[in-house]
């Protein structure tokens, strides 16, 4: 284990999480168990509250979620020096089996955490709070990937020795030590190219098919989906090379960092919150025959679809700017 | 939308007012926030500062060393290894270097005693860091008396003394020639303390180490990119172990937080009553009790943080100096070039805001479900 | 019009100290009009204006607002409805102290999201139909009684509700600002609003413009004058 406090921060936060979470989902099935809407007693009022507590408890998650996938990027990065053969962050991950899982848990728990939330928006705008029952069962899908994410960065981290000179004697411990995969592996250029204007384009016109005519929501979610992972494969395939000038260098990491002016964060943020808001339509489309949710469903639907198209937009645009602007000049 | 960011304004604004209205409660709380962040922020600031100022002045240093062993223990190594090193492919350059220590009885404190290999200090003069400069009381022009390893005494006169840049390294610098040298501490001509090599392309340091040690097995190979990294390790290990020092503090005052926050004044009790009567629902209390938290959080890590930057930057951070320095008596005196980054400061706020998030989750949510009716029925 | 169908009320609900504080009560309360409640305390008129008053929900009945059972809904959705059919104003006024009275007026509207010049425009009308114009920007602790409880009711008033609910509105002041008082209730009826209040002083439950008054005791509706 490496001691040192960007680790310590990680593991307490997901400590704490994962306990915050199994406490709401033993309230969550207080709820599911005693739930009626139609009774006045003081049990139900009390349990009203509770949903107070949960959905502010699930909200603080997200923000943790997202704030420690950030940090877990930028700590990776910054301890890629003590690793032999560690250029950045993707060698750090590379260091044991566990440093990828830990991040795409990371990933996921975020999307998981965003979607709950945006099923409960939904759910508290209708009268009768019609989700309450599949709101609380998806919090108990969540809580175990939450407790997955500890362990396994738990894991990851105990498991993480630096390459340090450990004895008087011990020279040249680099031979020795096995060289971490520094790189990523890329998908060919030019598919992954045509790949991502495809997806994306079509993600973006299902959108504005389902903004002006309320029609294949399921098609956009599903796009939504797919975007994210073909623009992350983009993002390590070509976007990167481009920005860092560099043909070999794959790195969807470094792109946050100061060199290269924090691009990184114009790329990630709108590519996350887009796929989060058009994930959100998962949550909503099932639930559209709902007495009380008639009416709410498809203004609010409309209004994520607009938020994540737009988003979307704003990435590939950022992206295309990125590959336009660059000196690097790729020739097959 | 809009309705819902003209509604959190509208929130925040009231936030904001009652905290004007109860700033002598909330005062003691931003205080004891702001020592909490500033501990934490000088101890990784300062440990940050030390890393970096260790990086620069590696950077200089040559890639490969080559010591001889004797017995498993470090050896002087005869000139004749540096014309066997020059011959091997790879190799830039070789450059025998001449140190030790220096223990001065007078002050009890060790210097490092070197014979500069890229400028030639002339005999019986001396060039000393900073750190020797202030324990001896000498500037230049001053003289210095020392004695030899057979009990004679030797005299030099300060020719330079080193600039503060670098103290962290040069504090206990004391430079001569190479014949004072030998003749001082009973080194044989010919005979080195170690060997300096560089090498043509940064890539092949590795396979040049490797036929160094094929070449001359009684010898050892010390690369530069391996002290970095042990640097980094040691000086973040000693900043996790005195932030898990600190964790016992930053838990106090979680602990503190949460019950300042459950502890509502029959005043506030009644105010968020009233809030809730006249058509605040439970949501609106929670994000202006959110708002408070996140207005009392910005102030107190802007504070604390700003203090902490001062400390480290300004003041060399006094406090923390003999704990995450080291263990030498000549204490380097420096000012760490300034520096703020995206890292440090998230890592920050996990350790403080975070708590305090968690801390109060609770007892706020307990003061915005105050029933509605409750206020008709006082 | 307002109905309440069997309603009953219950605290400390499955504990020794069980209390029913409403026990079975049917009403039908037309909009447009004055009604007074009347009871010895401990009576349970203040339980009823608060479920009335959407401030609390019944434990068993039906309370319906405009032919919306508003009974079973949750307190979310009962917020909305309280924030937007009515207005309170409270026994003793419960301004909140160190702050403005204009910002005391507002206070009902800052989390409907309208926005706050549209607010203030409204609280200054409000104030200067209730002659304290000169007042808005006075710290609410150094108001008179009187000037209190007419701030108290531009308050009820900022997000235009169709019905007012004051109880024991009169208790804190003496005769010649209960007339007062009397007058504007009598001006919020013209307006067309309904105004509910729970009073034992006879200045107001004798005084012309109420239109109806209800009896109290023990949970139940004792007596009803036309």
């Amino acid at each position: 284990m490496i001691f040192q406090p960007a680790i310590i921060a990680l593991l307490l936060a997901s400590v704490v999480t994962a306990t915050v979470a199994v406490v709401a989902s033993g309230f969550g099935v207080q709820v599911l168990r005693h739930w009626d809407i139609t009774s006045g007693s003081e049990r139900q009022l009390a349990l009203e509250r509770l949903t107070y507590l949960i959905s502010t408890l699930l909200g603080l998650a997200f923000a943790v979620a997202l704030g420690s996938l950030l940090l877990f990027v930028l700590n990776a990065d910054r301890m890629a020096s003590q690793f032999v053969g560690a250029m950045c962050a993707v060698g750090t991950l590379n260091a044991n089996a566990w440093g990828f899982p830990t991040l795409v848990l990371k990933i996921v728990n975020f999307f998981l955490a965003g979607t709950w939330l945006i099923l409960n928006e939904v759910d508290t705008r209708g009268w009768d709070y019609p989700l309450i029952r599949a709101k609380y069962r998806y919090l108990l899908v969540i809580t175990p990937f939450l407790i997955a994410e500890a362990v396994v960065q738990a894991v990851y981290f105990l498991g993480l020795e630096a390459d340090v000179i450990t004895s008087c004697c011990g020279s040249l411990f680099s031979t020795d030590a096995a060289t971490v995969a520094a790189e990523m592996s890329a998908l060919p250029l030019v598919p992954s190219i045509i790949g991502f204007y495809t997806v994306l384009s079509a993600t973006v016109v299902a959108g504005l098919v389902f903004i002006r005519w309320r029609r294949g929501g399921w098609v956009f979610a599903g796009l939504c989906a797919l975007a994210f992972v073909v623009s992350i494969a983009a993002m390590i395939s070509f976007i990167s090379i481009y920005i860092y000038e560099h043909p070999h260098h794959h790195c969807p990491f470094c792109v946050i960092q100061g060199e290269h002016g924090y691009i990184g964060y114009a790329l990630y943020l709108p590519l996350f919150a887009a796929t989060v808001f058009g994930l959100g339509l998962f949550a909503m489309l099932p639930f559209k025959q709902i007495p009380s949710l008639r009416a709410v469903i498809p203004a609010l639907a409309g209004r994520h679809a607009t938020l994540s198209v737009a988003l979307f937009a704003v990435f590939v645009a950022v992206a295309t700017w990125s590959v336009a602007t660059s000196n690097l000049v790729m020739r097959n | 939308m809009t309705d819902w960011v003209e509604k959190q304004r509208n929130i925040l604004d009231f936030t904001l007012s009652s905290l004007r209205r109860r700033k002598g409660r909330h005062l003691g709380m931003l205080a004891v926030y702001a020592a909490i962040v500033f501990l934490l922020a000088s101890v990784m600031l300062f440990s940050h500062a030390i890393k970096r100022e260790a990086a620069i002045v590696l950077a200089d240093a040559p890639e490969i060393v080559v010591q001889r062993m004797v017995a498993g223990r470090h050896d002087l190594i005869p000139g004749a290894y540096a014309d066997r090193l020059t011959g091997i492919r790879g190799v830039a350059a070789v450059t025998p270097r001449l140190w030790g220590y220096y223990y001065d009885a007078a002050l009890a404190a060790n210097y490092t005693i070197l014979v500069p290999t890229d400028q030639a200090v002339p005999a019986g003069s001396v060039v000393i860091g900073g750190g020797v400069a202030r324990a001896r009381g000498a500037g230049v022009g001053d003289t210095l008396s020392f004695r030899g390893y057979g009990g004679e005494q030797f005299f030099f006169t300060v020719a330079e003394v080193l600039p503060h840049a670098s103290e962290l390294v040069a504090a206990d610098l004391f430079l001569i020639a190479e014949t004072e040298y030998r003749a001082m501490l009973g080194i044989d001509d010919g005979a080195y303390t170690d060997i300096a090599v560089s090498v043509r392309n940064p890539r092949e340091v590795v396979t040049v180490a490797n036929k160094i040690i094929a070449a001359l097995p009684d010898t050892r190979v010390i690369l530069r990119e391996e002290i970095l990294r042990t640097y980094d390790a040691l000086f973040d290990w000693r900043e996790g172990l005195m932030l898990v020092l600190l964790t016992g503090a930053v838990l106090a005052f979680a602990i503190f937080a949460g019950d300042k926050a459950s502890g509502l004044s029959a005043e506030e009790r009644r105010e968020i009553g009233l809030l809730k009567a006249v058509g605040w629902e439970t949501t609106d209390v929670i994000a202006m009790k959110v708002w408070e938290g996140a207005a009392v959080s910005l102030a107190a890590f802007l504070a604390g943080y700003l203090l902490a930057y001062l400390h480290v930057f300004h003041f060399s951070g006094a406090l923390f100096e003999p704990v995450l320095k080291g263990w030498a008596v000549l204490y380097p005196e420096f000012r760490p070039a300034a520096f703020v980054d995206v890292f440090q400061v998230l890592t920050l706020f996990f350790f403080t805001v975070f708590p305090y998030t968690v801390a109060t989750i609770v007892p706020i949510w307990r003061a915005a479900i105050i029933d509605p009716d409750a206020i008709m029925r006082s | 019009m307002i109905v309440l169908d069997g309603v009953r009320k219950a605290f400390n609900q499955g504990k020794p100290n069980e209390f029913w504080a409403i026990r079975g009560i049917d009403l039908e309360i037309e909009l447009g009009r004055v009604t007074v409640l009347q009871g010895p305390s401990g009576s349970g008129k203040t339980t009823l204006l608060t479920l009335i008053g959407c401030l609390a929900r019944p434990t068993a009945g039906r309370v319906r607002l405009g032919g919306r059972d508003i009974s079973g809904l949750p307190e979310r959705f009962l917020t909305e409805i309280r924030r937007n059919s009515f207005g309170f104003v409270f026994q003793q006024f419960h301004l909140i102290k160190g702050v403005s009275v204009l910002d005391n007026v507002v206070l009902p509207g800052l989390p409907t999201g309208r926005r706050r010049r549209e607010l203030t425009d409204r609280a200054h009308a409000l104030l200067s139909r209730l002659t304290l114009a000169d007042k808005a920007a006075s710290n609410a602790e150094w108001l008179s009684g009187g000037e209190a409880q007419r701030v108290a009711i531009a308050r009820a008033l900022i997000n235009e509700p169709e019905v007012v609910i004051a109880d024991e509105p009169t208790a804190n002041l003496d005769s010649s600002l209960t007339e007062a008082f009397l007058a504007i209730v009598a001006a919020l009826k013209a307006e067309g609003r309904t105004v509910l209040m729970t009073s034992h002083d006879p200045l107001i439950y004798r005084a012309e413009m109420v239109d109806r008054v209800l009896s109290m005791r023990d949970g139940r509706l004792v007596s009803q004058a036309p």
